[in-house]
């Protein structure tokens, strides 16, 4: 399916980038190293090189897929193609711009001079950020033309998330083709070799150019190919993005301590989902019924949602019954004694869509009183109980609340923080 | 005029058949229960209260107390809780020989499940055979780790001790020799008249009732959901091996007899392959710092236990105590719904019902 | 011998003899029990893939049930204090005495046999039947709940259980044409040992038999893991020891009738095995029975009390009778030819 081979190829890919990178790294080392017995580099410098090695290695490797993918392309139907295409201008692209910026690193090192380096990395920083700023507009831009026009082809339950995803995609889809564009000038201009500075940044200039028309025609060749399914473009977008990102890493790296690169953090595979339950939790029940909600990166980036207490037990209804979400597993719940509030963590599991989605609620903790969740999964009926027994969260509505485990004479709550044991000898 | 009364029976805190200190309030008249109190928090010992001024690897020894007669993945769940939230890689040595403890483990306790499932129902000898063969695992993990039931094997970011020489060759010799053992079994036990006759249609429930009541392990598998967490949240290296999970449709005791079983012979086909691909070097323990703080945060974690789905909520705030340590223990959950099936069943099927829940009063209170 | 003591004046000395003949089958009973009990240990023990007792006694522990009756002996009598005084100490005795009673009419041998009665195998079978009302009185007198279930429960399997016991035995009276056991026993010297000609009647029989012994899988009334000992949790030391005695006194009563109705008694199987005398015989057939019941008690599950109660309604009595028509008809053809 074309699908698979989509995600094959980008293990392909993300396989051939880390062993660039990891060829890169060492033969940045190298470099520094030679560099050294040269003349005393200062660390601006080593770490430009070892980023000018890095895009070097790069840029090997993408050439290299490129290659593959020029070779797979034959026996792929029409929609394989756009998208190879697409990855393809893409890797072009990324390779291109890394090209320059090597290029560029070492220019600025035969060039010598620790206090050239520094005004060269500004001016290239400005030109950078300036090229960025034009392709992101251009992006934006070519987004919007892009779903308006992919408007008929998308499904109907193309929701925030997809505008989103497609807004994304574009980003990253201009991103790379700014970068494609640099290397494209590069190329066409013999290399860098023996330019100045000033070069790179009309380089850079072009390239943005460059890649605002790349991406352009990308767009195009996406909106032709919109028979391709969701899960397709995804991949693409996916594929498109994680190059972006790795380019943005690249750029970051050649540009150490003085100025930081805008940082892309790679989006967590599960931020469309709590994307979507947000959206349909405030569709549903309104704005502002959620205190927080984020992903938990340390818990396997797990979609947490936080409640108002008020709007507790309506959220919880409605992840439980909801057709969309129906998360009809309990799979935990306890609380917990943060000394300036208690807390009561729900951790839900839907069978149906297989995902996981973490509830919390802060509740008052001189009076801890939440509505109880055992008419919705009978499973948290002795969890409270516990809950109740160790912390003294009172809930409301819950059909028989006892002290499960200490029994009935026992006098305070243990888990709480300022607990302390009653003892009638003592 | 002759009326009957409504009875009230105390299957006590000590009696032969409960699995532990389990104490049941029956309400029955004659022979049929009209209501079960189940009364638990007689082995209730304060362990998240203690953790929360004990360091992660302190606080091992103590989830070997919970669920004791699988005690590996009790120690590993709290350590795959710590290195979830540290982002650890662990070595592949130390994971093969986590997987193959905790694999032994699982069929050590299936066993001590059938063994005394049958001596409850009322045959006497199927439980020495059991131990039998259980008492061969628990000297190979008694090689291993130096215990015989509280192991204290599992470290954050590997394993405590290597596998001694020739203890890999052992292993390999059990499987084959469990496999024919386990052919004996159901030659023995599971064809027989009686035992069907006790066990089918007994202790029914539906796949709605098993999801909501939040059952996990054999007691869901058995209505027909096939969720191993194993092979659904894939941790440790369980997704390099081939293995099935087992379903049955009945929902009653007979069904989770017979899922239980079949779990038995795939742990041995996970060993056997997990045997085969066992590095033949490598470290046991990454390179942690000697005191592990788990970063600001709060992570839950669920592994596969025999029993059902074993969790474990940390709340660290970076110190290294855990501040708030919670364990979602299976038998506690799965236990819920015992008031349920009993209503309205004779007393001798609340033992054949009770079994075949399999919990484990360690786990049920911790 | 029996005989002729039986048609003698009645005076002291011959009610004496009498007392005396009674102790040793007394005391050769009792010592049937203890080693009867020890051999069961030792039995399931290797079934069990262990060795029952080994310690007391020599390496086979021929000495620990004697160990432990005398510990039973020297244990305190303990009666509750709510509970039914006179009828807890009668119920041991109650159920003793009617297992003692019908070895009277057991053909050990062609000479040893108490009693020569003309319906001894009715009489077995009616005095059988009183060990019932021993259970169940313990079970009350013991004001805990656990024994009356456990009671109740003996009651209905016990009573349930007698109806095929006595329906699979007519199909042998039916060939025997008699009630007679020394007849029964003559009649498979002619013809053949009547567990060949009826199968089916000794099915039935065996499995009424585990049944009315309350030995599993038919245990319901002393289920161990379910409740908690039933009828006899109350008593301890030497009440319960007699409990247990007329347990394995029934269990050597119910052996030897199995023995001489199916089996041929003190008959050797081939005639010119003759030589070796019928005691020799019966104690071999007497033991290889008592092998296949515990045989049996190691090997199943225990029924639940409604399973029970439905197999032997259900199945087992519309089988016995279904036999009893079978043999009419059979021999009604053998008259033919």
């Amino acid at each position: 399916m074309s699908g698979e081979k989509d995600l094959e190829q980008l293990k392909k890919e993300a396989a051939e980038k880390a062993k660039a990178a990891a060829l890169a790294k060492m033969k940045a080392k190298e470099a520094s190293t030679e560099a050294a017995t040269d003349k005393p580099m200062t660390d601006e410098e080593k770490a430009k090189a070892k980023a000018a090695a890095a895009a070097k290695a790069k840029a090997a490797a993408l050439a290299k897929m490129k290659e593959k993918e020029q070779v797979e392309e034959e026996p792929s139907s029409s929609d394989d193609t756009d998208i190879a295409k697409q990855k393809a201008a893409a890797a072009a692209k990324a390779k291109a711009a890394a090209a320059a910026k090597a290029k560029a690193a070492a220019l600025a090192k035969q060039q010598g001079g620790a206090e050239e380096a520094p005004a060269g990395d500004d001016e290239k920083a400005k030109a950078i950020a300036a090229a960025k700023a034009k392709a992101a507009a251009a992006a934006k831009a070519k987004a919007a033309a892009l779903v308006k026009q992919q408007g008929g082809a998308e499904e109907a339950p193309a929701g925030d998330d997809e505008k989103a995803k497609a807004i994304a995609a574009a980003k990253a889809k201009a991103a790379a083709a700014a970068k494609a564009k640099a290397a494209a000038l590069a190329k066409q201009q013999g290399g860098a070799e023996g330019t100045s500075a000033g070069d790179d940044e009309k380089a850079k200039a072009i390239a943005a150019a460059k890649a605002k028309a790349a991406a352009a025609a990308k767009a195009k060749a996406a909106a032709q190919g919109g028979t391709a399914g969701d899960d397709e473009k995804a991949k693409a977008i996916a594929a498109a993005k994680a190059k972006a990102a790795a380019a943005a890493a690249a750029r970051a790296k050649a540009k150490p301590a003085e100025e930081e690169a805008p940082e892309e953090l790679v989006p967590s595979p599960n931020q469309p989902y709590l994307d979507k339950y947000v959206k349909v939790i405030e569709e549903h029940l309104g704005k502002d019924v959620l205190e927080d909600f984020y992903i938990n990166n340390l818990s396997k980036d797990v979609p947490t949602l936080v409640a108002k207490p008020e709007n507790y037990y309506r959220i919880a209804e409605f992840l439980r019954y909801n057709e969309q979400l129906g998360f009809n597993y309990l799979s935990e719940f306890h609380g917990g004694d943060f000394e300036t509030h208690m807390e009561v963590y729900a951790h839900l599991y839907s069978y149906n869509n297989r995902q996981s989605v973490a509830l919390k609620v802060k509740i008052d903790r001189e009076k801890p009183e939440v509505e109880s969740l055992s008419k919705l999964w009978a499973g948290a009926n002795w969890p409270e109980c516990e809950t109740y027994d160790l912390l003294g969260i009172q809930f409301k509505n819950h059909p028989n609340l006892y002290r499960i485990m200490l029994g009935d004479d026992w006098i305070g709550h243990p888990l709480r923080k300022d607990y302390e044991p009653y003892d009638v000898e003592v | 005029m002759l009326r009957t009364e409504e009875m009230l029976l105390n299957v006590g805190p000590q009696h032969p058949s409960t699995h532990g200190v389990f104490r049941l309030v029956l309400k029955i008249d004659g022979e049929i229960i009209k209501e079960a109190k189940p009364v638990i928090g007689y082995l209730h010992r304060g362990t998240e209260k203690l953790a929360e001024n004990l360091q992660y690897t302190q606080i091992i020894p103590y989830t070997d107390r919970l669920d004791y007669l699988a005690a590996m993945t009790n120690n590993y769940v709290l350590c795959h809780a710590v290195e979830t939230m540290m982002d650890l890689k662990i070595p592949d040595r130390a994971e093969y020989l986590r997987v193959i403890a905790m694999e032994l483990g699982r069929v050590a306790s299936h066993l001590v499940w059938w063994g005394t499932y049958l001596l409850d129902i009322g045959a006497v000898s199927p439980f020495l055979y059991a131990f039998r063969e259980r008492e061969m695992i628990i000297n190979m993990l008694n090689e291993l780790s130096g215990a015989r039931l509280t192991f204290n094997y599992m470290r954050v970011g590997g394993v405590k001790w290597d596998a001694p020489e020739g203890w890999i060759e052992k292993v390999d010799e059990f499987i084959p020799y469990m496999r024919e053992q386990l052919k004996g079994y159901h030659d023995l036990v599971t064809g027989n008249e009686i035992f069907m006759n006790r066990v089918k249609g007994v202790g029914r429930y539906t796949k709605e009732d098993a999801i909501n009541y939040s059952l996990s392990g054999a007691n869901l598998r058995c209505t027909g959901v096939k969720w191993d967490l194993r092979k659904d949240e894939p941790y440790s290296i369980y997704d390099r091996f081939d293995f099935d999970v087992p379903v049955q449709e009945g929902g009653d005791a007979w069904a989770r007899y017979h899922v239980r079983l079949a779990e038995l012979e795939e742990s041995l086909k996970i060993l056997e392959q997990a045997v085969e691909q066992f590095p033949k070097e490598g470290e046991i323990l990454a390179k942690v710092p000697k005191i592990i703080k788990a970063p600001k945060g709060e992570a839950y974690v669920r592994i596969e236990s025999p029993r059902g789905e074993i969790g474990c909520y940390i709340a660290s705030d970076g110190k290294k105590e855990p501040y708030r340590l919670k364990f979602r223990r299976p038998s506690f959950y799965n236990l819920q719904i015992l008031p349920k099936l009993l209503e309205g069943e004779n007393i001798a099927n609340l033992i054949a019902i009770l079994g075949a829940i399999d919990i484990v009063l360690g786990e049920v209170d911790g | 011998m029996v005989e002729e003591l039986l048609q003698s004046q009645p005076g002291l000395l011959n009610f004496g003899i009498f007392f005396l003949l009674a102790t040793v089958l007394l005391l050769v009973v009792l010592g049937f029990v203890t080693y009867a009990i020890l051999a069961e240990r030792k039995v399931m023990g290797f079934m069990q893939l262990r060795q029952g007792p080994n310690q007391v006694g020599g390496r086979w522990g021929l000495l620990q049930t004697v160990a432990d009756v005398l510990k039973l002996l020297l244990k305190e009598d303990t009666i509750p204090k709510l509970a039914d005084r006179p009828l807890f100490i009668l119920a041991p005795v109650i159920a003793f005495a009617p297992a003692f009673m019908v070895l009277a009419t057991i053909p050990l041998t062609d000479h040893l046999q108490f009693a020569d009665i003309g319906v001894g195998l009715l009489y077995y079978i009616a005095i059988s039947g009183l060990t019932t009302v021993g259970v169940v009185t313990g079970g009350w007198a013991s004001n805990n709940k656990y024994a009356l279930l456990g009671g109740m429960r003996a009651a209905a399997q016990m009573i349930s259980y007698e109806i095929p016991l006595v329906m699979s035995v007519i199909g042998v009276i039916l060939f025997a044409g008699s009630l007679n056991l020394n007849d029964i026993i003559a009649a498979q010297d002619e013809q053949g040992w009547f567990i060949i000609w009826q199968p089916i009647a000794f099915l039935v029989f065996i499995i009424a038999s585990v049944a009315e012994l309350n030995r599993t899988p038919f245990d319901l009334p002393e289920a161990e893991s379910e409740l908690v000992a039933g009828f006899h949790v109350e008593y301890s030391g030497f009440r319960w020891a007699f409990f247990m005695l007329a347990e394995y006194v029934y269990l050597f009563a119910m052996a030897s009738l199995t023995t001489v109705l199916f089996l041929g008694g003190w008959l050797p199987p081939f005639d010119f095995l003759g030589f070796i005398p019928g005691a020799v015989w019966f104690a071999l057939k007497f033991s290889v029975v008592i092998f296949f019941l515990v045989w049996i008690r190691v090997t199943f599950p225990r029924l639940r009390a409604d399973q029970l109660m439905e197999f032997g309604w259900k199945v087992l009595l519309p089988v016995a009778l279904a036999n009893i028509f079978l043999t009419a008809l059979v021999k009604e053809l053998l008259k033919l030819f």
